[in-house]
């Protein structure tokens, strides 16, 4: 038997105390090296997790901490997510020397974002795990402002607003589930996840869908999910690449795990088409108005922001579908999502470092000057638009095929012209970027990536091409486990 | 449950907090003199401050006390404080830029109001409670919620911006003090804590933006577009 409230208790540990250090000594050179040691840390403790992960739900920690698959698998993407982003921070934070007196305020941050997220998704408590999601917030807008120019502030403020204000919803949402529970259980009772599906079948519906519904928006708009997505390709774009990276590849992933929960209440309580049909809504919504901004895109990051809309708008699918082949599918696409999205970001830092522009206009000839990373960059964009043999391609197919046989039939045939139209448009891109005019004589790139800036790219196109190839047996056993218990 | 057991006494004295709450938001609705705002704000906090503590006096739940305190101090002094104290070194007295008039407001505001009271009674007909306090402090929850995204909708200064948002968190407040109040009382703490973080880092991106961005209007912030 392991100890999984040790694990849980190092892997809250190591960061803070990470943190204090970098804080207290003020280096940047160590702060690096530091948050490095840490990640690889974390990543093994969250492996760990996910390995021993128990088949039940693991209730802990003075009833405050939950342990479930689904849990384990948004907790194990946040490892992974973080340590290639602490990798990739030490190439392009030193690419920006006008910062280097801040970095360890930088360090100190970026752990700090990873422990607020390695919280969130053990949390028992539905209220904590809100209070947790907010924590989130501060710290990742802090981090999208960091370099201090006009448009990161902008993009900063906008995120702290927009995201607080839906945030406000989902707090009223959870504050009714539980009035609802008042009802049957008595006015005072624990605020757990498990207490809720439990008295769900009792409340009425209108009140139970009514407290659904503001916390679908509420942590809808943590996602991202269109039409309450305003502040996502600016928080993407305008923070550092490793920050983008992480606010992509993890962060998403945490709030769609609390709609998922509360979609587990709205079921147990017998009104899952309903519930699922909300979801599934947003969640086309979000890739039609994805596909229509990555045709007309010029920022290299932006685009890849609105790609995020596009990958939530998948997971909500694939999660609105219900049915085990769907939700495996979705669970599957969150690990594909979270490594491939951190490659294309990682390359767009490096691109954006290189030709000192964030345009995609004017980053031509890509191959020319950058024959290895730009190809793993290309490969990758291949990748993260759905394309054959990648992982990514396998996941959206798995929930397409889940989704026929689910009461909404018509969403498949949505999703796959959508995505059609989202890979030609990504092409079109990357060929003007590979292709396209010459460019100026003068303002070829001269910069020379190190090894920091390459190798989390080969380490995040590796596992996604491994497993596009080969869907582990064993991992289909863990989806089809965290389907059937409480997520 | 406490709503179902409410004298004529404590009712009246519940409705008559709620609605001034309510009423207190109408002024910060009519006025674009910053400070007003901020002293309505602080008004409406210790009202809800009252709120808690009558009901932790007749529900009897003692915690409550504790929490009655921490409202007035934190939500109806400190954030006030705070924000004042923000809206002197910014040096902008009022809302120059508001979408409409003040009238105009007003009446939109009291269509919500209308709206709110619609979508409570429908609830409460479906929970068998349409004679019972708790229509009303649905009532007022969602009044007060929509109110305070309208005042964020109309106006564009970032100081109206973070007094919309506190005014959303206190209708959730109001609201879960008279519906749920034998919820945890450790959450309530947490969120009130949460929400003095969420000020401070506001008011730390409002200079972050003045400095950097040179305007903390929304109207000037155009940059991030498509």
């Amino acid at each position: 038997m392991v100890n999984f409230a040790a694990l849980i208790a190092a892997l809250w540990i190591i960061p803070g105390v990470a943190i204090i250090v970098m804080l207290a000594l003020r280096r940047p050179r160590l702060a690096e090296y530091l948050n490095l040691l840490t990640s690889i840390t974390v990543f093994g403790l969250t492996l760990a997790i996910l390995v021993a992960a128990p088949d039940k739900p693991l209730v802990t920690g003075a009833r405050y901490i939950l342990l479930t698959p689904l849990g384990a698998w948004v907790l194990f993407c946040v490892g992974l997510v973080y340590l290639l982003a602490s990798i990739y921070a030490i190439g392009y934070m030193r690419l920006l020397p006008e910062e280097k007196p801040r970095l360890h305020k930088y360090y100190a941050l970026q752990a700090g974002f990873a422990l607020t997220m390695l919280i969130a998704p053990l949390m028992n408590n539905p209220g904590i795990f809100w209070i947790a999601i907010d924590f989130t917030t501060i710290v990742s807008a802090f981090l999208v402002g960091f370099e201090k120019e006009a448009e990161c502030i902008e993009a900063a403020w906008k995120y702290l607003i927009v995201v607080s204000a839906g945030l406000a919803l989902a707090l009223l949402g959870i504050i009714l589930f539980y009035w609802g529970g008042t009802f049957v259980l008595g006015p005072t009772y624990a605020l757990t996840w498990a207490n809720l599906r439990e008295v769900a079948p009792k409340v009425p519906e209108t009140l139970l869908f009514l407290a659904f519904l503001l916390t679908l928006v509420g942590f809808g708009t943590k996602v991202g999910l269109a039409p309450m997505h305003t502040w996502l390709p600016d928080a993407h774009s305008e923070g550092p690449a490793p920050v983008s990276a992480m606010l992509s590849g993890a962060l998403l992933n945490i709030a769609l795990l609390g709609i998922y929960r509360f979609l587990a209440i709205v079921d147990s309580g017998g009104y899952s088409v309903m519930g699922h049909t909300a979801l599934l809504v947003l969640g086309v919504l979000s890739l039609f108005v994805a596909g229509l901004f990555i045709v007309r895109q010029d920022g290299a990051k932006r685009m890849l922001a609105y790609s995020s809309l596009e990958h939530m708008g998948v997971l909500a699918i694939g999660f609105g579908f219900g049915g085990a082949i769907a939700f495996a599918g979705a669970m599957y696409h969150m690990l594909n999502h979270s490594l491939n999205k951190s490659l294309m970001f990682f390359g767009a830092g490096n691109m954006m470092r290189a030709y000192g522009t964030k345009s995609m206009s004017k980053m031509r000839h890509v191959l020319r000057y950058y024959p290895v990373s730009g190809t793993v960059w290309l490969l990758g964009a291949v990748a993260i638009t759905g394309a054959p043999p990648f992982g990514l391609f396998l996941s959206e197919l798995t929930i397409l095929r889940g989704g026929i046989l689910s009461p909404n039939p018509w969403a498949v045939w949505v999703m796959a012209i959508l995505l059609i139209l989202i890979f030609t448009a990504f092409m079109n891109h990357f060929r003007r970027m590979i292709w396209g005019p010459e460019p100026e004589p003068d303002t070829a790139p001269t910069l020379k990536l190190s090894l920091w800036n390459t190798l989390p790219m080969w380490l995040a196109l590796i596992p996604v091409l491994v497993l596009g190839l080969w869907w582990p047996t064993g991992l289909w056993g863990f989806f089809q486990q965290a389907f059937l218990v409480q997520p | 449950m406490l709503i179902f057991h409410l004298g004529p006494l404590a009712t009246s004295l519940f409705s008559l907090l709620a609605i001034l709450a309510l009423v207190l938001s109408f002024v910060m609705l009519a006025s674009h003199w910053l400070k007003n705002h901020v002293y309505a704000f602080a008004a409406e906090s210790w009202t809800i401050a009252a709120i808690s503590a009558s009901i932790g006096y007749y529900g009897h739940y003692p915690e409550l006390y504790v929490i009655a305190a921490l409202t007035a101090l934190f939500r109806g002094t400190f954030l006030p404080y705070l924000v004042i104290r923000l809206v002197n070194r910014l040096d902008i007295q009022r809302e120059f830029t508001p979408l409409l008039k003040p009238s105009s407001s007003m009446i939109l505001g009291a269509a919500l109001v209308i709206f709110s009271y619609e979508v409570s009674r429908q609830l409460g007909i479906a929970l068998h409670l349409t004679d019972n306090i708790a229509v009303l402090a649905l009532t007022c929850m969602f009044s007060l919620k929509l109110i305070g995204f309208l005042m964020m909708i109309l106006r564009s200064e970032a100081i109206s911006h973070i007094l919309g948002l506190l005014v959303i968190e206190n209708g959730i407040f109001l609201g879960s003090q008279i519906l749920v109040p034998g919820m945890p009382a450790l959450l309530e703490l947490v969120i009130i804590f949460d929400l003095l973080t969420i000020v401070m880092a506001f008011g730390m991106l409002v200079r972050f933006l003045q400095t950097h961005a040179g305007t903390t209007s929304s109207r000037g912030l155009q940059k991030l577009v498509g």
